[in-house]
């Protein structure tokens, strides 16, 4: 199949038409600035290169064929009624369920180590939806997107079902009389030879079982590595405090922030806070505009530097000297080093910061050195933020700054044959160990290796023993989330298979065998922590709420030690000429965990829109000097180690330097995912986790297709993101209306339709959508929306109903970045509904604008008339009904789509029902707040609002009085029901690159 | 070479055509009849593990629906008996009969019975019990006098034209909320009393309950 020739880019011309003033104003892709053949032909046809659908072209003879037998059986399958169905109902009811009524219970998704609290949603029994927890801290109600796949995870029947010993199916029961008999040992030794190996572990049960387990066996040890490392958070913050402390963020009180390569919005603990918090700065009163002001040194382009006023970029090792030189202007030590930012800019920052003491905010990046994280706790107290806008706790972790450390010392124990038996708890050490660390290798060294892990994967090949690990959704234990508070998991369906949890592995390792799974070792655990007071009671209220009340953990008062500055290590000045390459944890399967999750697979990464792989990316300049073009495989090159990698072009990305997400390049245990992309693993070192110097690129002349949904669904370059500085908002409130050609009513042939019962309606705030896509994904659960593959993504079929599209504006080297999510409009003249020949797409009265499945014929004409490209067809069975378990995860109250219907955003028209139903029984109108779509239900920064704009009270109306909501493509006189605020954006006026 | 078809096989060929237009006309009306009859599922008892007589149950002990379809005011679907259910009085009545072994046996280990369903609706189809059963819509309306039913039939179509007569037209079906349970009540001036009924239960607007989203979403 040919790949699209669009991305074949001539860079000279890319550079002059960017330079040139007549150039768009908005752009998506870089073949779109050049304005390619290719490119012109992609946005025309909807559905790109649907004539190779099959592969190969059809012959005359084949379609009379096909033709012959489709009219020959399509008589055959009317013939019959459905199959009889069984209806099997409950042996003893259980009291709470109704059947045919949802459930939601509490529990928290855990990434690594961090909890956040979640309610799930249960039809009779089966986890089908996760929505957030509004009591919980770390979630007030939003998910993240991998809290929205989790159900998916649970479903998935590429996890393992058994478990296996010696690559031999085999019993729990065998692997306890394995252990019985190394217990002997153990206590003879007092567990010299027994290493334990965990992910970071937040979970106080665990923490306390493993602890028993070493009091009993003094000699064994406990290890723990994390691939998507925080060490040098806690390093930091030792080198400013002289304790590894956890540092917490309160943007809420933050008017000025400073971002030195933090994506606290899109990767750090704690995110979906920051993101509420962050939001609720940038939501403008017309009265009175106010917003807080993001300045972004950043390296890799994120949704956090996406979101900022005044973005820097910066390569990930100068970032430590952009520190350095910022510190040094606000006063906190003579610091020598480069000076990478420029003065003006530095100067206006730091005048910026000192002019909000108290109310300002420095946040160093996760993957940054120690000595960024001491500046910035440094700077945070210099400017008086410290118990304002920046606390200071404890760690939740157990052995903070220590886990690469820990690998090593295990790895070295393992190589020296001091090891006779290794339990890995979880985590993918053989595919995620840095390159450096012959963990393979010092595997074949130990006698006996225990791998409890979700899937069959690259590590359990090489354990004598696996474990299949239960999902969270299928298990008792506890977690906590950044700031302490404990959340109880509970589970919400019994173990699918053999599953076993991590507690039920230790307690067996130190000889006590629980019945009932690890429900019996939590509560013992908490009962035992809960002396005082009726503990049912508080058990109760812990499973309902799913927060266990009073265990965020408390403020600490510290200061930043007198002399830091000469604790800090001497600048080191990087060679100028080297090539970076920077590490990051992948926007969508994290560390590679998620590598079989297909909703996150096919979810297109914030910014560079690529599915299904990871890829190489670069600067424009880089690029040009190396003759290299997206999907050009290419040769990396690092300290001897050699990776082949796909060029993808990042507009944004620092020069001289290469980012390669963690978590592709799978081998087992990855599904569909086995083979994508490229392991960064391979190049990866243990003491530059996350950015390494000397990088060699050589170009191979192959070439990598990519699937890249950044082209797809365009509006035929009418693009229209509304924009403003908040200063020209303030002098100029309407000028999301000025354009009169823009700007409606426009009048219509036909006399108004008085929707006089509901009229549904729905805002989307640009100016606080961050880009996150977790309404991609929460649409995508609720609505059974199925995943088609990467080939299929590339011909443009991918059949997400509400797609985030994504802008650049301004110069390729560091673009301005919008945001702007895009489900059904609901025009209430739609111009999808005329064309359809069978009545199809129509209108109901609330104004919906509803599809028939059962009418639907396929001809696509909805979809080819609408400007807005919001409609879906299923060109193959892509939601196969005949797999159990992904039967099991589907929404019941959303029809599940067969091939060759159109469909497409109902506005959760499920939801709507149930609420008209209940209010109908109840003899009242639907009160405003009562149906929350998916989209906006899970959206960290309330982005989305939703309701009914005939309630005169109900916050959607009222946004659409707010002088920045805006019509997309009013011009057109659809009359589209959902609506947009534009993005203001709040740079420093003294500055003139916002 | 003499011709193949002399002239009068031009009679035979009229008549062969004739032939296979009305044998075409003939196999439709039987088809046609046979999916009103058979095919649609209406009048045909369906085999359940157990022989279960809603006219004994219904007719002659007077239990009310809501006694076993226990979420029907509540809920979209209105519930199928848990072997519990059953058994709260099988352990006291008909304890030993032969054609109760499979509910006892449920009961003893827990595995539910298989009961086939008998009104089956398309999977885009979404029907909801509580709200019509709110509205007045009495259950003999759509499932017939299963009082009168020894073993359980579908008694409607279960068309969508048969469920638009009622959408375009409550006041000609609806009942007053006390009745909807009742299997003999039967009105004097139905006309009369439904629309009074509709205005009192706030019954949407024909247009309203004949949009598509009411049903399929």
């Amino acid at each position: 199949m040919t790949q699209p020739t669009n991305r074949t880019l001539d860079l000279k011309q890319l550079r002059a038409r960017l330079l040139d003033a007549r150039g768009p104003a908005f752009w998506k892709t870089l073949g779109e600035v050049i304005e390619t053949a290719a490119f012109r032909e992609y946005v025309q046809q909807e559905f790109p290169r649907y004539a190779d659908a099959a592969g190969h072209a059809i012959s005359r003879r084949d379609f009379m064929k096909l033709m012959g037998a489709s009219m020959a059986l399509a008589g055959v399958s009317a013939c019959s009624r459905p199959s009889g169905e069984e209806i099997l109902p409950y042996v003893n009811a259980p009291a709470e369920v109704v059947p045919g009524k949802p459930l939601f219970f509490a529990t928290a998704d855990v990434v690594s180590g961090f909890a956040s609290g979640v309610l799930v949603e249960t039809r009779e029994g089966r986890p089908i939806k996760v929505e957030g927890n509004r009591q919980h801290p770390m979630s007030l109600g939003a998910t993240d997107i991998y809290a929205q796949a989790a159900v998916l995870q649970l479903w998935d029947p590429g996890r393992s079902q058994a478990v296996t010993y010696q690559a031999q199916i085999n019993t729990w029961e065998a692997w306890l009389a394995a252990v019985a008999s190394a217990r002997d040992e153990f206590d003879r030794t007092g567990g010299a030879g027994l290493r334990i190996l965990t992910e970071t572990v937040t979970s106080p049960t665990l923490t306390q079982q493993l602890g028993t387990l070493l009091e009993r066996y003094p000699r064994a040890r406990w290890h723990q590595y994390e691939p998507v490392t925080r060490d040098a958070v806690y390093e930091g913050a030792q080198l400013a405090f002289g304790e590894p402390l956890e540092t917490h963020y309160h943007f809420d009180k933050a008017k000025v922030i400073l971002s030195l390569d933090a994506d606290f919005l899109g990767a750090m603990p704690g995110r979906l806070k920051h993101a509420r918090e962050f939001a609720s700065g940038r939501q403008v009163e017309p009265r009175d505009p106010q917003m807080n002001r993001l300045y972004a040194v950043e390296s890799t382009p994120a949704i956090t530097g996406a979101a900022a006023d005044h973005r820097w970029p910066l390569q990930a090792r100068q970032i430590d000297a952009a520190a350095r030189q910022i510190a040094a202007q606000l006063g906190v030590a003579a610091l020598e080093s480069a000076a990478p930012l420029a003065h003006d800019a530095v100067k206006a920052l730091v005048h910026d910061l000192r002019q909000h003491r108290g109310e300002s905010l420095v946040i160093a990046g996760d993957h940054q050195p120690p000595t960024v994280h001491a500046l910035a706790h440094a700077m945070n107290e210099r400017l008086g933020n410290h118990g304002n806008t920046v606390t200071y706790t404890e760690p939740v972790v157990h052995a903070p700054g220590e886990q690469m450390q820990s690998l090593k010392q295990l790895v070295q124990d393992m190589s020296e044959g001091h090891v006779s038996t290794l339990v890995i708890l979880g985590g993918n050490p053989v595919y995620n160990a840095p390159a450096d660390i012959p963990f393979t290798e010092a595997l074949a060294k130990v006698r006996h290796a225990t791998h409890l892990s979700l899937y069959h994967d690259e590590t359990s090949a090489r354990t004598h023993w696996h474990i299949p690990a239960t999902h969270y959704l299928e298990t008792w234990s506890d977690a906590r989330a950044i700031d302490g508070t404990v959340t109880i998991q509970q589970p919400l369906i019994a173990p699918l298979y053999q599953n076993r949890s991590a507690h039920e592995v230790i307690n067996a390792l130190t000889g006590q065998v629980t019945a009932s799974g690890g429900g019996e070792i939590v509560r013992a655990f908490w009962q035992n922590r809960h002396q005082i007071g009726d503990f049912d009671n508080f058990w109760r209220r812990a499973l309902r709420e799913g927060v266990v009340p009073d265990t965020a953990l408390p403020e600490k008062n510290i200061a930043v030690r007198r002399n830091l500055a000469s604790r800090l290590p001497a600048s080191t000045p990087s060679r100028s000429s080297a090539i970076e390459i920077i590490f990051r944890p992948d926007p969508t399967v994290w560390d590679g965990r998620y590598a079989n999750n297909a909703w996150l697979q096919e979810l297109p990464k914030p910014l560079t829109a690529l599915t299904w792989d990871n890829a190489a990316l670069m600067s424009l300049e880089l690029a040009r000097r190396l003759e290299l073009q997206n999907e050009d495989l290419v040769e990396l090159k690092l300290h001897g180690r050699k990776l082949r990698a796909a060029v993808w072009i990042a507009p944004g990305h620092p020069d001289d330097a290469v980012t390669l997400a963690l978590g592709y390049g799978r081998t087992r245990g990855a599904g569909p995912a086995n083979d994508a992309g490229f392991n960064a693993y391979r190049l990866r070192r243990s003491d530059a986790p996350w950015s390494d110097e000397g990088l060699e690129i050589v170009k191979t002349g192959a070439r990598y297709p990519l699937a890249v949904t950044q082209d797809h669904h365009r509006m035929q370059g009418r693009e229209d993101v509304r924009e403003a500085t908040l200063e020209e908002f303030r002098r100029n409130p309407s000028f999301a209306h000025d354009d009169p050609h823009k700007n409606p009513p426009f009048p219509s042939l036909y006399p108004a339709y008085p929707y006089d019962n509901y009229r549904w309606g729905m805002t989307v705030n640009l100016n606080t959508c961050i880009g996150c896509k977790a309404c991609t994904i929460a649409c995508q659960a609720e609505n059974n929306i199925p995943v088609v593959g990467k080939q299929q993504v590339q011909m443009g079929r991918e059949m997400h109903w509400l797609r985030v599209d994504h802008y650049y504006k301004g110069p390729v080297d560091n673009p301005e970045t919008f945001f702007q999510p895009v489900p059904c409009m609901h025009c209430e003249h739609a111009p999808c509904e005329p064309v359809c020949p069978v009545g199809a797409s129509i209108h109901d009265e609330d104004g919906l604008n509803v599809q028939v499945y059962n009418r639907c014929v396929g001809t696509r004409w909805c979809s080819n008339n609408c400007p807005y490209k919001v409609r879906r067809f299923n060109w193959l069975k892509y939601a196969d009904p005949s797999d159990p378990h992904l039967a099991a995860l589907r929404n019941p109250e959303v029809t599940v789509r067969s091939r060759g219907v159109m469909e497409k955003c109902t506005y959760c028209l499920q939801r709507i029902s149930v609420a008209k139903i209940e209010a109908e029984k109840q003899g009242r109108r639907v009160r405003d707040g009562e149906v929350r779509t998916a989209c906006q239900a899970v959206c960290p920064t309330n982005a989305i609002a939703f309701g009914d704009l005939n309630d005169n009270q109900a916050q959607v109306g009222k946004l659409k009085e707010h002088p920045l909501n805006y019509a997309l493509l009013a011009e057109l006189g659809t009359r589209p029901r959902t609506t947009y605020l534009a993005k203001l954006r709040n740079p420093n006026p003294v500055l003139d690159d916002g | 070479m003499s011709q193949i078809f002399k002239p009068g096989f031009d009679l035979i060929f009229r008549f062969g055509v004739l032939g296979v237009i009305v044998l075409a006309i003939a196999a439709s009306i039987v088809w046609a009849t046979a999916v009103d009859v058979v095919g649609n599922g209406v009048g045909a008892a369906v085999q359940q593990p157990v022989p279960f007589a809603h006219k004994h149950h219904v007719g002659d002990d007077g239990i009310d629906c809501r006694y076993c379809h226990t979420s029907v005011e509540e809920s979209s679907f209105a519930g199928i008996p848990s072997t519990e259910i059953c058994m709260t009085c099988h352990s006291q009545l008909y304890i030993d009969a032969a054609v109760l072994a499979p509910v006892r046996e449920s009961f003893a280990t827990g595995a539910p019975l298989r009961w086939q369903r008998v009104h089956d609706l398309p999977d885009f189809v979404y029907f909801n019990h509580s709200i019509h059963v709110h509205k007045g819509v009495g259950c003999v309306s759509c499932h017939g006098r299963v009082d009168q039913m020894p073993l359980t039939w579908q008694a409607e179509s279960l068309e969508m034209q048969w469920c638009l007569d009622c959408h375009k037209n409550p006041a000609a079906h609806v009942r007053p909320r006390a009745r909807v349970f009742d299997m003999a009540w039967r009105p004097d001036n139905q006309l009369a009393l439904g629309k009074k009924l509709v205005e009192r239960y706030h019954i949407k607007s024909p247009a309203q309950l004949v949009d598509c989203s009411t049903c399929h979403r």
